[in-house]
């Protein structure tokens, strides 16, 4: 099974070189459907099984060889990645004519989903740091896309690449500093180096700073609204919904397994890199007006909660309450499961609305309820599960988060008091925002009367796009109703981590083993559904009368005579009352320019405003940050002379350094 | 309990609150009216009011899609879901299991996120206003209510409704504790907020530029408008009934047995109109805040949420 | 209003069934409204003396309230159109809007004199007509302006309480 998904992964990622362009869509994604549905079948039977699959040889990797080891803990990410990537293949067989068609596009496509599905199977440093890499670089070709066209594409991919290049650099060195001390460079030796403390602290601040980046925690996010906005539909889906997932499971893995559970300190670190992610990105989402870019922040938000959920639980584990840190452990991993599952959800539904409108400003959509029968309510689906509402996903990830912060309370440390509170509040603020947030991207962006000409004239997308975003809204529901499924499989992969095990429940609900803690989805689900056809029907019974029971007209505007669609709210509106109250920290750079009339300063011929969001970490740290940088280039520009000499002369001096140091 | 106590329970919930909902609104539009020298219309004139609107013609915006049609049912529905699983009139309610107060709360978010994206389906600029400040409100009222629940739930060692009110009935003095007493009051304030009392919004404004809810209801006419008022009632009678509950819970039923529910379900109407009187009370002496000032009022709440939230782990 | 009667209304709030000033129409087709009155107001021109009547008519002296009668906000949740003042030019296409704006069955209530023949403004540059004109008119009140306790008696009849 290995070999399958190995061989159709290297298989789709030549053909997409070597086939002609008709059959180069469905051949490569027939082979890449081939490889997620082998790894697929590969992570159910070690989740199912709980026996792990190795497999290594000296001879692909120079120097190292491979070496992968897949366990129950990096099948679950492994599953989540091939069902993101089924459903993201067969959206792109029809998005592919709109801009995912050619060589390089394919190909990357191809390579991406494929180390995305092998990093949680690496077992070795060499392993994993190649397939890491080898997914950067496919991503950032995907990112780069359409740089022939957009100038943002092309800064977007800039900002990526150098920063998962720093991030890569941060892991690298954390690996060499916790292989220095290992009897060899594959995970298990790792677990068993003998470290001082303080290396471990460094080696563990490294992989923290490396993989949060990875997932997008604040301050280390700032790629990320960019890339993913930028990246076209199925590869968006893929980062925000499969990728960023490896940055969790890099945490993990390094702190809890490779470096074994660490101080508490560690986990508060990450516990509030975790708060102030969410925190940030629920904001900047509440407060963005372009479609992608809120998705993209949104993710943020949701990696966040998961890294709050993570550091939670190895703080438990830390003081001495090994079963809520198991609790803890797996309502991070039902997050992300979840956010795997309507984050892809959404970022193909929005990726049918940008070909179907050609634009992703919220301010310019509207009215696509109507228009995009499928496509609106694939969206809706989404928008309600990432807001944590029942009977979607969303809210029983919430939901098990609350109950693990709550139950650790009964605990002698103030630490996990206060990270507890702080929980809690992140979670209710983040969870408030990101209603704001969805509400208005669904509201404004689908709802009403079309803003613009291109929303006025869209119309539904292909078959395929409909059916993968579809089938990704259909997980929404199932795992909503039935959590069972992912529950069990979450089990799997703690018990996998050393932590007590947790019961899970009958169908009808979801019982938190030792805890008083009960939920029944699929009974609220079934309620509510009951109570909505109930209403409908009863709202149909009529009494007598010659005019009809429900008539059509124009929307009521206090009588005025011409009522346009643009005298609706835009997103920019929606969101001002929050912005308000957050307005140190959500500051748009406004632009007046006013144009006075010829004839005299006091009649004004033209007023023209514009107003961006420009993310306050951005502005604030990596600007001043790249102006350092560049006015440092200037200055070191005068060691540059052309002369080969003393060019020479450097080399030399450098190396007798080097052997100094070390001798 | 066997599944014949269930549904009595149920039902009697459910018929008591699509009826005491509305009778909540006219007493407390009638302790107003007498507050302020008239007599006031009587306290059925709402039921009233929602049969004449069942037999009027639905309206609905030209361009409007299904949301806007369906926001009134979903809201109507989960208040209704609430309303069973609840311990309004018994501390027995079906699947009393699963009645988690993190769960009601989301199930009430359900309709307050739908009745604004109906609003926003409207394509007019009313709708998107009341729904953008809905949105905001609420937005900002989460944080106390999440934390006025884990406050809640921190003594009780678990967040089921059911457990907390049974809770308070055999230990009294874990009402009267610093850290209940303050998530309350917290909790009251939330209460208010979330179903647009003063000083948070003003129910009987006719200015559109001072609405908040009554902005996303503009559109909406015969049955759909009756829904709308419909749910707005029980929501508030099912809030302000659990509020009772945690605060007073003496008189709920604790067996099954027509007796019992029915002192169950007078002890509800006499508390719940009590406090909503109470409320009317306070409406009529405070005047509706600016906007602009609600994040203070609400970050007031969160303050209280949070030391009743530390309280409530200091004493343990 | 001489002070007597003003002192006859506080002691006697309740009014007999029948209405004392009597209604220039007789009310016919008036759909049943189960004693509840929801009233859109529209001033399409009045020089406001029917509006202060119906302010007055809200107050504690005579709480139009109590018999089940409410202004409401928008059209659409209104069962009867409430319209003071001449018709003008400028507030005929908004008057015909708020009625078609109005969910059936729907009545269209005229205050004062001037709904039925512009009264002082007859013949003014910006009238377009009296409501009897434009629209037709269920309920006519009269009077310049009607008196409190006419306008409560009409409406009255419609919630029947």
């Amino acid at each position: 099974m290995l070999l399958t998904f190995a061989l159709a992964g290297v298989a789709a990622s030549i053909a997409a070189w070597i086939l002609p362009a008709r059959l180069r869509t469905a051949g490569v994604a027939t082979l890449v459907g081939v490889a997620c549905l082998a790894a697929l079948t590969l992570g159910v039977r070690v989740l199912a099984s709980g026996v792990a699959v190795s497999w290594s040889s000296t001879q692909v990797l120079p120097l190292t060889g491979v070496s992968l080891r897949l366990t129950s803990f990096g099948a679950l990410f492994v599953v989540a990645s091939a069902l993101v990537a089924l459903a993201a293949t067969l959206y792109w067989l029809g998005y592919a004519y709109h801009g995912l068609s050619s060589r390089s596009g394919a190909s990357a496509l191809a390579l991406f989903v494929a180390t995305m599905m092998a990093v949680p199977m690496a077992a070795s440093v060499t392993t994993f740091l190649v397939l890491w890499e080898l997914m950067a670089l496919s991503s950032l070709v995907l990112v780069a896309n359409d740089h022939a066209r957009r100038e943002a594409a092309r800064s977007a991919a800039q900002w990526y690449a150098v920063m998962t290049h720093l991030g890569a650099g941060a892991i690298l060195l954390g690996f060499v500093l916790v292989a220095a001390h290992a009897p060899g460079q594959d995970f298990t030796s790792l677990a068993h180096a003998h470290l001082s403390s303080t290396t471990r602290s460094v080696a563990f601040l490294l992989f923290v700073f490396g993989f949060a980046s990875k997932a997008g925690a604040v301050p280390l996010h700032v790629w990320l609204p960019k890339a993913h906005a930028e990246a076209p539909g199925p590869a968006s889906a893929l980062m925000s919904g499969a990728m960023v997932n490896l940055g969790i499971y890099g945490v993990v893995l390094t702190g809890r397994i490779l470096l074994g559970g660490g101080p508490s300190w560690w986990w508060i670190v990450v516990s509030a890199l975790g708060i102030v992610s969410a925190l940030y990105g629920a904001l900047y989402a509440a407060t963005s007006t372009d479609l992608k870019r809120l998705l993209a922040y949104s993710t943020s938000d949701n990696m966040g909660l998961v890294l709050v959920a993570v550091g939670a639980s190895g703080l438990f584990n830390a003081s001495g309450q090994p079963r809520v840190g198991a609790l803890a452990m797996a309502s991070a991993l039902v997050l992300l499961l979840n956010h795997a599952a309507f984050k892809s959800t959404l970022f193909l539904a929005s990726g049918s609305i940008q070909v179907a409108t050609g634009t992703r400003d919220l301010d310019r959509l509207g009215g696509l309820m109507r228009t995009m029968p499928v496509t609106g309510p694939v969206f809706l689906v989404g928008a309600l599960s990432v807001a944590a509402l029942p009977p979607f996903n969303g809210f029983v990830s919430e939901w098990m988060l609350f109950q693990s912060l709550l139950h650790a309370v009964p605990s002698p440390t103030t630490q996990v008091v206060v990270v507890v509170a702080l929980g809690v509040a992140t979670l209710a603020l983040t969870g408030g925002l990101t209603v704001v947030a969805f509400v208005k991207a669904t509201g404004i962006g689908l709802l009403g009367r079309a803003r613009s000409n291109e929303a006025a004239q869209a119309h539904e997308v292909p078959a395929s796009m409909r059916w993968g975003s579809g089938l990704a809204a259909g997980a929404c529901v199932v795992l909503g109703v039935a959590p069972l499924l992912e529950l069990r499989a979450v089990a799997r992969a703690t018990s996998g981590l050393g932590a007590p095990s947790l019961s899970s429940g009958a169908w009808s609900g979801l019982h938190l083993g030792p805890f008083r803690g009960e939920l029944a989805p699929a009974l609220v689900g079934a309620g509510l559904v009951v109570g909505v056809l109930a209403l409908m029907l009863a709202r149909r019974v009529r009494r007598a009368g010659t005019w009809p029971a429900l008539r059509s007209s124009e929307p009521w505007g206090s009588g005025r005579e011409v009522q346009t669609a643009r005298m609706q709210y835009t997103a920019t509106s929606f969101a001002e009352p929050l912005q308000r109250v957050f307005d140190d920290v959500v500051r748009p750079e406004r632009d007046l320019d006013v144009d006075h009339a010829a004839e005299s300063r006091y009649y004004i011929e033209r007023i023209r405003l514009r107003s961006a969001n420009v993310d306050l970490v951005e502005r604030a740290l990596y600007r001043p940050l790249q102006r350092g940088l560049a006015w440092w280039g200037e200055r070191a520009r005068v060691l540059q002379n052309g002369s080969v000499h003393r060019y020479l002369a450097y080399g030399l001096v450098a190396l007798v350094v080097v052997l100094v140091v070390v001798a | 309990m066997n599944a014949l106590a269930d549904v009595s329970v149920a039902l009697v919930q459910l018929v008591g609150l699509v009826l005491g909902g509305p009778v909540l609104v006219g007493l407390m539009r009638k302790v107003r009216a007498r507050l302020e020298g008239r007599e006031g219309a009587r306290i059925t004139q709402p039921l009233a009011d929602l049969r004449k609107l069942l037999t009027k013609q639905r309206v609905r915006p030209d361009e409007s899609s299904w949301v806007f049609a369906a926001a009134p049912v979903v809201l109507v529905a989960t208040t209704l879901v609430v309303g069973v699983l609840a311990p309004l009139v018994s501390t027995h309610p079906p699947f009393a299991y699963s009645a988690d107060f993190f769960a009601v709360v989301l199930v009430l978010l359900v309709g307050s996120v739908f009745l604004a994206l109906g609003a926003l389906d409207t394509g007019t600029a009313f709708g998107g206003m009341g729904s953008s400040r809905a949105m905001t409100v609420g937005a900002l009222a989460e944080p106390a209510l999440l934390v006025a629940i884990l406050a809640l739930s921190i003594p009780a060692r678990t967040s089921n409704l059911p457990a907390l009110v049974h809770g308070g009935l055999t230990q009294p003095s874990l009402i009267a504790s610093p850290p209940h007493i303050l998530a309350l009051l917290s909790l009251l304030i939330v209460i208010l907020a979330e179903s647009g009392r003063l000083p948070v919004d003003n129910p009987a404004t006719h200015l559109e530029l001072t609405m908040i809810h009554e902005a996303m209801v503009l559109e909406y006419a015969g049955p759909d408008l009756a829904l709308v008022s419909l749910g707005e009632s029980m929501r508030l009678a099912v809030l302000l009934g659990l509020f009772v509950n945690l605060s007073l819970p003496w008189g709920i039923a604790t067996g099954t047995g027509p007796g019992w529910l029915a002192l169950g379900l007078v002890a509800l109407a006499a508390k719940v109109a009590l406090v909503g009187a109470g409320v009317a009370v306070f409406e009529v002496f405070s005047a509706k805040l600016r906007l602009f000032r609600l994040p203070e009022l609400l970050a007031g709440s969160f303050l209280l949420a949070v030391l009743a939230a530390v309280t409530a782990v200091v004493i343990r | 209003m001489t002070l007597r009667s003003m002192l006859a209304a506080l002691t006697h709030p309740r009014r007999d069934a029948e209405p004392r000033d009597a209604l220039a129409s007789a009310v016919t087709g008036v759909p049943a409204l189960h004693g509840s009155l929801q009233l859109r107001h529209v001033d399409a021109g009045s020089c406001n003396g029917c509006e202060l009547e119906i302010h007055s008519i809200f107050s504690p002296v005579y709480d139009a309230e109590r018999f089940g009668v409410r202004v409401v906000a928008s059209p659409r949740h209104a069962d009867a159109l409430l319209v003071t003042g001449p018709v003008t030019k400028n507030m005929a296409g908004p008057l015909a809007k708020t009625l078609e704006a109005m969910p059936e069955p729907r009545l269209v209530i005229g205050l004062g004199d001037c709904t039925r023949d512009c009264g002082h403004f007859r013949g003014g540059y910006g009238v377009e007509g009296s409501l009897d004109d434009v629209v037709r008119v269920d309920v006519h009140i009269a009077g310049c302006p009607p008196r409190p306790e006419a306008i409560v008696d009409a409406l009255r009849t419609l919630t029947g309480q």
